[in-house]
């Protein structure tokens, strides 16, 4: 009993450990976005990687959760003889909630993790002590063009991924199941508005962040050896998927009441 | 314990230093003075924290207790953005290397003097070239860091922390893993680069050859403190039973075997 209370406790103080870490990790990225000049070239490096290389995930991912949806929409909606409601269905589905989350689930596994490992190897190589013993500071070089470039890229990704969903929404709808065109496209312009996309594309944003921050935290914060590499790696996905899924929920209620 | 009389002023001085990593105390307040253009070679048994005391030296640790100064500023009271300018003073050869993955040979060189700024590209590209053709790896700039043995990849480090002329070098453990021809020629690097701009050295080594013909000084860390600093020749030919035993490699291991 005392054991599983002190596990308990201990995954507490983790957990307020890891919160305390991220923020100052945060103010630390803040304080040295205005005190260095910021290195293009490291951050259009970053940016090829972590944007434009998952594009071809985020169109996959986007387009079959749209095209997926858009189905079993159809399936539902077409004994109630509403087939063309599926349009603004997807299209506000895809826009606050499957966009978003979906491509952050995406980028957490392909760039978050490789974030973590490459600042955990850099660790326990040294390298991340070369850096300071050439008198750079670490979190100016290494982590500030991460962080740009992430908060760049992820609300164009969610963006992408939305109009790939809604596209094969369409597709799926109109040309496989037969839904009138003209209607299933008058009702989704009508019924969806800025402000969802406006709600995608702010998540996107803060879900970047998170991503960021966990990945790079894990990379920085990871024990010495091979195992602590790989640690790093798996920790700093799940660790991100949750903190997005619950940030989401939050999300959710208050971009629609401020929005 | 011998002592040595102060000549120069020192150059960096370390009073009463601890450092306990885990549960265990590796260092157990060190005093030393390495004075200004002096070699000084720390040796020492494997694991006992000469690494660890080197890393002091530019504040990549910070001491639990006591004062690291370098010049005149105490490097255990500042942060770590205080610690940069005084870092462009400083070069440090890592045990392994430590290149960064992600660039060239040749960037990898070049890093500090593209950091000092206001260098032009063609200058930078003929000091890489001079730099490599010194440790003995000419031509090597478009190689990548993976593509690189360990002892070449320990000279292009080499060539990267000397390359802005700090005006202290750091190095740990400079020749193990080298072969002895290259090991012996890396040693002459290091007394030239004291000679001839003026730098000051600490090498941590367990390497005695390196340790005779380089150091000016000696010093033995021993049990997290430093047992004693001398000549090379008075330590090398000490009767002092922990000394002569290290010195010339003699174990107390039992005669048992398996």
């Amino acid at each position: 009993m005392t054991r599983y209370a002190q596990q308990l406790g201990a995954r507490f103080i983790g957990m307020l450990q890891m919160g305390g870490q991220l923020v100052f990790l945060f103010q630390d990225i803040v304080r040295c976005l205005f005190r260095y000049p910021i290195r293009f070239r490291l951050l259009v490096r970053q940016i090829d990687f972590i944007g434009a290389k998952s594009v071809p995930v985020v169109i996959i991912t986007g387009g079959f959760i749209g095209a997926v949806f858009a189905a079993q929409c159809e399936f539902q909606f077409r004994s109630l003889g509403m087939s063309s409601a599926v349009g603004p269905v997807v299209a506000i589905a895809m826009c606050r909630e499957l966009g978003p989350v979906l491509c952050a689930l995406m980028i957490a596994g392909r760039v978050g993790s490789a974030m973590a490992a490459e600042l955990a190897t850099m660790k326990i190589t040294e390298q991340i002590d070369a850096l300071r013993a050439l008198a750079v500071y670490p979190t100016e070089y290494l982590i500030v063009p991460r962080f740009l470039a992430m908060i760049i890229s992820l609300p164009i990704l969610v963006g992408l991924a939305i109009t790939c969903g809604v596209g094969a929404g369409y597709f799926v709808a109109v040309h496989i199941l037969a839904v009138p065109g003209v209607y299933y496209w008058n009702n989704t312009e009508k019924f969806t508005h800025d402000k969802d996309i406006w709600i995608g594309v702010v998540k996107g944003f803060f879900f970047g962040l998170i991503i960021l921050l966990v990945g790079c935290n894990k990379g920085l914060q990871s024990s010495q050896g091979a195992e602590g590499v790989g640690l790093a790696t798996t920790e700093s996905v799940v660790d991100a998927f949750i903190i997005v899924l619950i940030a989401n929920f939050f999300f959710t209620f208050l971009l629609n009441a401020i929005l | 314990m011998p002592t040595y009389e102060t000549q120069a002023a020192p150059l960096v001085r370390l009073v009463g230093v601890e450092k306990k990593l885990g549960r265990q105390k590796v260092l157990r307040g060190v005093d030393l003075e390495i004075r200004q253009g002096e070699k000084m070679v720390i040796i020492g048994r494997s694991g006992g924290g000469k690494s660890v005391l080197l890393k002091h030296i530019i504040a990549l640790m910070q001491p639990d207790a006591g004062e690291v100064w370098f010049r005149d500023k105490d490097l255990a009271r500042l942060n770590e953005e205080q610690l940069v300018p005084l870092r462009k003073e400083t070069g440090m050869l890592f045990q392994n290397g430590a290149l960064f993955d992600s660039l060239t040979v040749g960037e990898n060189v070049a890093f500090p003097l593209r950091e000092k700024g206001g260098i032009g590209e063609a200058e930078i590209q003929s000091e890489v070239e001079r730099a490599l053709k010194i440790v003995d790896l000419p031509r090597q700039e478009h190689k990548w860091p993976s593509e690189l043995s360990g002892g070449m990849r320990k000279r292009v480090a080499l060539a990267r922390a000397a390359i802005a002329k700090p005006a202290l070098m750091l190095y740990d453990e400079p020749t193990s893993g080298l072969d002895p021809v290259v090991a012996d020629s890396i040693n002459k690097l290091m007394v030239r680069l004291g000679h001839e701009l003026k730098m000051t050295s600490v090498i941590v080594t367990h390497d005695m050859v390196s340790a005779r013909e380089v150091g000016d000084r000696i010093a033995m860390l021993h049990e997290g403190r430093i047992y004693c600093v001398d000549a090379p020749k008075v330590v090398l030919e000490s009767e002092d039973p922990i000394v002569k035993r290290f010195v010339n490699g003699i174990s107390d291991a039992s005669d048992a075997i398996f």
